[in-house]
């Protein structure tokens, strides 16, 4: 399990090769990475507010949780904090198994379970002024697709 | 007992603190949060809609009507938004 929490931006190409390299030989990889939504040019930056400790915890147990409920030969969650300007990558989860329905459904509820159980916060900056991101209900209703 | 309180987001905009040590004789995060609020106008703002704050006790999501014993550190915040 890599669990990482960083400002700097990572390199998605290179994250993926090595998770891949890592876990040769299982048979099934999947990768997910999450943007910076660019829309229509109307916001000019994202800031990512977290909170230092609960969110590796937080990370650590969403992970071991996926771990219980399908076969990971390995698990990787990367989620940057800070400033980003659209088009940057914010955070990215990889997964691998021995077939590719565990690697699926593992990166999945990882991300499900990131969006709304792992402590960050979103405040988008565009000519209007700075506004935090509201939580959407479908995210939280979507946690109920895992028992 | 004395308490660590951390805001984060929007909580920590209106109480205009990232953290803050608190003395207290509150049981529950709910009488805590009744506490904070008759405090001054910028606590009673930040807390006014409960449904939108979420707590963590030691840095575990946990619930308004929780026991505060033993607790150390308290965190409020709204719902998350990562990913």
């Amino acid at each position: 399990m890599d669990i990482r929490v960083q400002e700097a931006p990572f390199d998605y190409g290179a994250e993926t090769a090595r998770f891949t390299d890592t876990c040769a030989g299982v048979g099934a990889v999947v990768t997910f990475c999450g943007i910076v939504r660019n829309d229509g040019g109307a916001m000019d930056a994202m800031e990512i507010e977290h909170y230092p400790g609960m969110t590796e915890r937080a990370l650590t147990q969403i992970a071991e949780e996926a771990g219980q409920r399908w076969s990971l030969e390995g698990c990787l969650i990367l989620h940057r904090y800070g400033r980003m300007a659209p088009g940057e990558k914010i955070m990215m989860v990889a997964t691998a198994s021995r077939h590719r329905a565990d690697a699926f459904a593992g990166a999945d509820f990882l991300m499900d379970y990131l969006k709304s159980r792992a402590p960050f916060w979103k405040k988008e900056f565009s000519g209007d002024g700075a506004a935090w991101v509201a939580a959407k209900d479908e995210d939280e209703a979507a946690l109920g697709r895992w028992g | 007992m004395t308490l660590e309180i951390l805001y984060f987001a929007w909580l920590r905009e209106r109480i205009g603190l990232s953290r803050e040590t608190v003395t207290t004789d509150a049981t529950t995060v709910a009488e805590l949060v009744a506490e904070l609020r008759g405090r001054e106008e910028r606590y009673a703002l930040a807390f006014s809609d409960m449904s939108a704050v979420r707590v963590a006790l030691d840095q575990d999501l946990s619930e308004f009507d929780a026991p505060l014993a033993g607790v150390r550190e308290v965190a409020f915040f709204p719902p998350m938004t990562g990913g």
